[in-house]
């Protein structure tokens, strides 16, 4: 559960046996998105903020091909790196915001902040220690089930209602947000 | 694909618990301690991230597809949240030329 195995196991990760040096990448991309989200977290500038949380889901799609969840991997690079991201970046740009304007809150609050996120991970990772989680199987990722075609067809014999359901509620945000957005028409 | 492959089978599923649950509390603390609605909503992208990815290591340390699924519907859902969340933080905006979480509690009693 802790890290400190790996850390003994550091030595070892970078004399011999090959597997074990590339199950280091694992750690690495781990590293690099955890830092890059707490960059996203406390950086001052927004455009900064989602600069460095497009890194982190490029991290992220990392982890994705680790898996060999490759369509997902795809899915993730498009989808919210390409177009959710470009979202935030075109509302920050047009509402002018990409200056340091933001108010800062209260020490005491930023604080506080900090010791909830802290306390709700130490009860998450102490609840977690207490999970038997059956050893990989061995094989994990080694099947094909992240490509394209057996996830298709998951998704279009088990999962095909919730799929269009989901083409429904794309199709209600999208009138919501055109709806929302749009100008008040001026009352006479 | 083989070396990539042989490369994730040495860490065990704990570590991705552990991982994801670390991005998750950073998450929650961006939502907690910022004042900027969009950063906030950023946080909460960083949290359904994180969730995702721990689906996707559970799918595949357990080999079903299922979670993989339930990963794209969750992509579909965030995708929906945040245009309609965008185009709310557009109309306060608006209406009170600032995105301060603070400018939006006239809902509150």
């Amino acid at each position: 559960m802790t890290w400190k195995p790996e850390k003994n196991n550091w030595p070892k990760l970078f004399k011999g046996d090959k597997s074990r040096q590339r199950m280091s990448i694992f750690y690495f991309v781990a590293f690099l998105s955890i830092f890059f989200a707490l960059m996203t977290v406390f950086t001052k500038n927004p455009v900064h903020s989602v600069l460095y949380l497009v890194i982190t889901f490029f991290t992220f799609t990392v982890h994705y091909i680790l898996l060999n969840a490759q369509f997902l991997a795809a899915v993730n690079f498009i989808v919210y790196m390409g177009a959710i991201m470009v979202l935030f970046l075109f509302v920050l740009m047009l509402l002018n915001l990409n200056k340091d304007t933001e108010p800062l809150k209260s020490n005491l609050v930023k604080f506080m902040g900090v010791i909830a996120g802290l306390c709700f991970l130490v009860t998450l990772a102490g609840a977690l220690r207490l999970v038997e989680v059956s050893p990989p199987m061995g094989d994990a990722g080694a099947t094909d089930i992240g490509l394209a075609k057996p996830l298709g067809h998951v998704l279009f014999n088990e999962f095909l209602l919730p799929f269009e359901i989901s083409s429904i509620l794309l199709l209600t945000a999208m009138v919501g947000a055109v709806l929302l957005a749009k100008k008040e028409p001026k009352k006479v | 694909m083989d070396n990539i492959i042989t490369s994730i089978q040495g860490v065990p599923l704990n570590h991705y618990l552990l991982f994801c649950s670390i991005v998750f509390a950073i998450g929650v603390v961006g939502a907690l301690t910022r004042r900027n609605v969009i950063i906030i909503m950023m946080s909460i992208e960083l949290m359904l991230n994180s969730v995702n990815l721990l689906l996707v290591a559970f799918s595949a340390y357990s080999n079903d597809p299922a979670g993989q699924a339930f990963v794209l519907f969750v992509m579909a859902l965030a995708a929906a949240e945040v245009a309609v969340g965008l185009a709310i933080i557009v109309m306060v905006y608006r209406n009170t030329r600032s995105i301060d979480i603070n400018a939006l509690n006239r809902l509150r009693w």
